[in-house]
């Protein structure tokens, strides 16, 4: 037996008649009079009542069957009498009824429920007062409107969480951005060339060149977003490509897996299905790769004793790889995921193919690596690509940056996968070490940049297409920079 | 020559597009796309007005303009800010840092230049 019950039969007796009287008054007479707040307790008589009357037993069968007297069980039904235990095991028995569905406990989920949906509609004058009685006597609707209050609740919950998510989520926002930017260009770029008969034609070339490219870009952009607010989980919107996903990945622990440093790889398909930035097949595949990888090196390179020895070889890699016994590349990865706290700088990492294209990159604090456009021709990396095997130092700089610039050390290694007969396969690292931190070769720093299009330097023997942050903006400059090649 | 415009962005076709129209109508324009040394552009540069895009390489637009408005050098620059439309949360972000007008991507040239000399009219 509950409190509420309890509380019920020490109360005077005025008190429990005037329960009774508003359980009897007609309804008209209920709603305009002021009940005192006892009328609306835990009425398990009220409940009992109810019930026997639905299965059409008279009082006298229901008393017969519990060993009761029938003016017993009036006094039960009317609230009048305590009840409890094996009484209320019997008489549940005898109504077909789990006793927790005539006991005041029953109820309170329930009726907490059907008030959370009075008080969301305070508009709406809800009878408050009499949900025990409206659960007592109504347990089907009740239950009902209850579960409907649930499912509504539920639905709001869910609403707030996907408007949470469309407002906070870094990567849709990354997404929504660069389909508005590529709108942005598109419209910028389309009004130009309608607006001006008289352009150019060297310029009027390359806008719709632009306009190509953007609307490329904006047609995968689109699909990856249609796919995205498609699925009906909690996946991460598609960015362009299966690395663009690996890269997110990867940012977003800055370049570590600190799950992965005791050299586990059994934990490596646990961190990809947990990732919503790895949404396809192709972009978990790479992650898994480039995690197996970095669960081997973390073997073979356990931290704390490799990053005291890179600190005393001032980040070296040759000179660690000698130490090690170890290929230099995977010296290069594990040095790219030290922590940037304990190396006091950030090292970055570049690794192409043998066509030049990047399949990794880890920017340094000062150069910007390109992820849609041609990398910069002037690059170390790919001077190891052609001469495999050779460990390449040069001094490098961002091109109109300011500061002692990037140490890098390149290296190209050749591959037959399928055996002799296969086809060769090329990889080459570029690790960039800030000088600061380096043994810096002598000889002044080659400016480079991260793509044409967005690099200063004026003088570029390799540039292949005109920088946009060129001083001075005429056809001549343009013609001049196109004319070179 | 015109009044300075330095557009921080990092998106090429834009750049291009906007560098156009500027300088057809008579504007001087410097260009940067790195978020890291932005800050330190807009000090060198210093010029009378800055467009700034929200997402860079390396560090946001927030940080930048927030950067630029805790130094005495630079606190002083009108600042454009590029947001997209419908995040209206990067809008209150960078109206709370001190951002001096907004634009949203996709914007119209004609709204670009509106919206410049507006910044820079005595």
């Amino acid at each position: 037996m509950g409190k509420s019950c309890k509380w019920i039969f020490t109360q005077p007796q005025k008190e429990l008649d005037a329960a009774q009287q508003f359980l009897l008054a007609p309804a008209a007479f209920r709603r305009g009079k002021n009940w005192p707040a006892v009328a609306v307790t835990a009425l398990t008589g009220t409940r009992i009542r109810e019930r026997r009357l639905l299965i059409g037993l008279s009082q006298a069968d229901l008393a017969r069957a519990a060993g009761i007297s029938s003016s017993y069980l009036n006094l039960i039904e009317h609230n009048r009498r305590r009840i409890g235990g094996k009484l209320l095991v019997t008489l549940a028995r005898a109504l077909k009824v789990d006793p927790s569905h005539l006991s005041e406990g029953a109820g309170s989920e329930l009726m907490g429920r059907l008030r959370e949906a009075a008080a969301t509609h305070p508009d709406i004058a809800v009878e408050t007062a009499r949900i025990e009685e409206f659960v007592g006597r109504f347990p089907g609707w009740s239950a009902l409107l209850a579960t409907q209050q649930q499912q509504g609740a539920e639905l709001e919950r869910r609403v707030a969480a996907l408007a949470d998510r469309l407002g906070h989520d870094p990567l849709l926002s990354a997404a929504l951005h660069e389909l508005l930017s590529r709108v942005a260009a598109i419209r910028s770029t389309a009004s130009i060339l309608a607006d001006s008969p008289d352009l150019e034609q060297v310029w009027r070339d390359r806008f719709q060149r632009n306009l190509e490219s953007d609307s490329a870009r904006l047609a995968e952009t689109s699909e990856g977003l249609v796919r995205f607010l498609d699925s009906p989980g909690e996946t991460a919107p598609a960015v362009a490509t299966p690395q663009d996903e690996l890269h997110h990945f990867l940012a977003a622990r800055g370049f570590r897996v600190a799950e992965l440093e005791g050299g586990d790889q059994s934990l490596v398909e646990g961190l990809i299905s947990g990732a919503v930035e790895l949404r396809s097949a192709a972009g978990q595949a790479l992650a898994r790769d480039h995690l197996l990888a970095y669960a081997a090196d973390a073997a073979r390179l356990p931290l704390p004793g490799f990053l005291e020895r890179a600190r005393e070889m001032r980040l070296d890699p040759l000179k660690l790889a000698r130490a090690h016994g170890l290929p230099l590349q995977m010296i290069m990865r594990r040095l790219a995921s030290l922590p940037e706290t304990e190396t006091r700088g950030r090292i970055g990492l570049v690794v192409c193919d043998g066509a030049g294209a990047l399949t990794f990159a880890k920017p340094p604090r000062d150069l910007s690596l390109p992820r849609h456009a041609p990398a910069c021709a002037l690059w170390p990396v790919f001077a190891a690509l052609r001469a495999p095997g050779t460990p390449l130092r040069a001094l490098v700089k961002r091109a109109g940056g300011e500061g002692q610039g990037l140490v890098s050390y390149s290296v190209a290694e050749v591959m037959r996968p399928d055996g002799f007969d296969g086809p060769e396969v090329v990889r080459a690292y570029m690790l960039l070490v800030p000088a600061a931190l380096a043994d810096v070769p002598p000889g002044p720093a080659e400016p480079v940049g991260g793509t044409c299009r967005l690099c200063p330097r004026a003088d570029c023997p390799a540039r292949r297409e005109p920088s946009i942050l060129s001083d001075g903006f005429d056809s001549e400059s343009l013609t001049r920079n196109i004319g070179r090649q | 020559m015109g009044h300075h415009v330095l557009l921080i962005e990092d998106e090429p076709n834009i750049v291009e597009a906007v560098r156009f129209i500027l300088s057809r109508d008579g504007w001087k324009v410097s260009c940067h796309s790195d978020g890291a040394s932005a800050v330190e552009a807009v000090a060198r540069i210093n010029p009378d007005v800055v467009v700034l895009d929200v997402m860079l390489p390396n560090r946001s637009g927030f940080d930048i303009l927030r950067d630029l408005r805790g130094d005495s050098a630079t606190a002083g620059v009108p600042v454009l800010m590029l947001t997209a439309k419908g995040q209206t949360k990067d809008r209150e972000r960078a109206e709370m840092l001190g951002a001096t007008a907004f634009m949203t991507k996709p914007f119209s040239n004609a709204e670009v230049l509106a919206r410049l000399h507006m910044l820079v009219a005595p």
